[in-house]
């Protein structure tokens, strides 16, 4: 009709397989020596880019106290719903804001780690660090209240500390 | 002591430290698989359980002895629990006639008084498809049965091969042939310690080829391993066991590739035989045997390495181009060889 016939035919070389055996036993052979990609995850880690989205932290302003007005916007933006806050009024010493979260969880494990959070805060407040690894026992241990993220604060912000996971 | 109390109690010393050794050598073949193919593949192996991985033989067996085992429920519970017995016996026998080195002028061999070695060995072997076949009806799953067929298939198609490659072997030898060790004091009467040795792989390259192919086809190693494919049949034919059973089939399997690998440097390669050494530089009988020994294992361990090499590089034949090649080319090339190999020793003779 109008096909072109395209095939290959083998010659002899081809045909007895073993020459073509012998040249990839070679490739394979090289590939013995070369240097592999592999590393010893505990001991050695790969960097992670810094804006990695990895476990939540709550940051701190200048003075110590938790930068989060209890704004309800992060629990908003979440898409899976796992942010949980209590507001309350802030006591009177603190003149720049109204209110500040009495209760701050997050469910790490409901969590998709898409940064929502991150880009609805006003304040800068909360953020997504470059820690991976982290592991438990129980479901409930995961679930990290405010005082475990603030340390998560303090933890990857001592930039002379590394964090074990990568952080920074 | 009666001499033939003092002969049962050596023999069963033999016994006992080959079936050590070999199920040694076999345990740290799964290592050494797993490490060469992770170096060829770009990525390094198991190297955390004990230093380079070492101890990781000890956690797969400790893992698959802790492991659930499940039994299909059916009724033909005995043949599914004898499958996997019949090819570890099967291997392990096999090895009996292998002479692993010499000392004293007397070989270091289990059964050395069997004058029909290698026919024994051929025989017992065999005796393996019915492992297969067992274990592939008896699980009663319709993949596992597909996988023995095939399994069996290929192994009786590519014994006629490996059986006819021998012969050419057998007729340099002469007489007295089918004993293990008049092979290689053949071959080592045929080499002078200035030349190449005279192991029948330079003398019969043609057969040497042809078993070695069949050794991976015989023991459903790639490139023809389609019968326990991954992509293709789950397992083949020991899909359905689990924990031990599964083991003792994965032992088998590497049983059966030291014996092909014993077998390949027993009858190509020389045996014992180190080359461009003469022996009676030795001055101690001991260190003689143990220099032939050590050989023997190095030799054996390079055969190893090819087979661990090749799996790595090939792909897989497809079933029916597996026959072909078994019935289609390697007989007729065997014939012809063992044709030849007479014509050229009735001349020289």
């Amino acid at each position: 009709m109008g096909f072109k016939k395209v095939g290959y035919k083998r010659n002899w070389s081809d045909q007895a397989y073993l020459p073509a055996i012998a040249k990839g036993m070679w490739v394979t052979w090289k590939h013995l020596f070369q240097k592999k990609d592999t590393i010893q995850y505990p001991e050695e880690v790969r960097p992670l880019p810094p804006r990695f989205r990895g476990t939540h932290r709550l940051n701190k302003d200048s003075e110590g106290r938790v930068k989060c007005v209890a704004c309800f916007m992060c629990a908003t933006a979440c898409p899976a719903e796992c942010i949980y806050i209590d507001g309350a009024d802030v006591p009177s010493s603190w003149s720049d804001r109204e209110k500040y979260p009495t209760r701050f969880d997050i469910d790490e494990l409901r969590c998709i780690f898409c940064g929502m959070c991150e880009e609805a805060c006003p304040v800068e407040a909360i953020e997504l660090t470059p820690t991976i690894g982290w592991a438990a026992y129980t479901r409930e241990s995961m679930v990290l209240n405010k005082e475990q993220l603030l340390e998560m604060y303090d933890r990857t912000r001592a930039k002379d500390v590394p964090d074990k996971w990568g952080g920074y | 002591m009666p001499v033939e109390v003092k002969q049962l109690i050596i023999n069963s010393i033999e016994i006992l430290v080959l079936l050590g050794v070999i199920q040694g050598i076999c345990a740290y073949l799964v290592l050494a698989e797993r490490r060469v193919a992770a170096l060829i593949q770009g990525r390094i192996g198991p190297n955390r359980v004990g230093p380079a991985g070492l101890l990781q033989p000890i956690a797969d067996a400790v893992k698959l002895l802790l492991k659930e085992d499940v039994i299909p429920g059916f009724g033909r519970r005995f043949l599914f629990f004898i499958a996997p017995m019949i090819i570890v016996v099967t291997a392990f026998t096999a090895l009996a006639v292998v002479p692993f080195g010499t000392v004293n002028g007397m070989t270091l061999q289990v059964a050395d008084q069997l004058d029909v070695g290698l026919l024994f060995l051929f025989a017992v072997g065999s005796l393996g498809v019915y492992s297969l076949i067992l274990a592939g009806w008896s699980s009663n799953s319709k993949y596992a049965f597909l996988g023995a067929l095939r399994s069996s298939a290929q192994v009786i198609s590519y014994e006629i091969a490996w059986g006819l490659s021998i012969i050419s072997v057998l007729m340099l030898v002469g007489s007295g042939g089918l004993q293990l060790d008049s092979v290689v004091e053949a071959q080592i009467a045929g080499s002078s310690w200035f030349v190449l040795p005279g192991w029948y792989i330079l003398i019969q390259p043609l057969a040497c080829l042809i078993f070695f192919v069949s050794v991976l086809a015989e023991t459903n190693r790639l490139p023809f391993d389609l019968p326990e494919a991954e992509q293709e049949l789950v397992a083949g034919y020991h899909t359905e066991y689990s924990g031990m059973r599964f083991g003792m089939f994965f032992v088998a399997e590497y049983a059966n590739l030291v014996l092909g690998a014993t077998i390949f440097v027993v009858l190509f390669l020389g045996g014992w035989h180190l080359p461009f050494v003469d022996p009676d530089w030795w001055q101690w009988e001991w260190l003689k045997g143990v220099v032939s020994v050590m050989t023997f294992m190095v030799k054996m361990a390079i055969i190893l390495f090819i087979f661990i090499w090749i799996r790595w590089t090939l792909p897989r034949f497809r079933y029916d181009q597996l026959m072909r090649l078994g019935w289609k080319v390697f007989i007729p090339l065997a014939l012809l060889n063992v044709f030849i190999t007479g014509i050229v020793v009735f001349i020289v003779e």
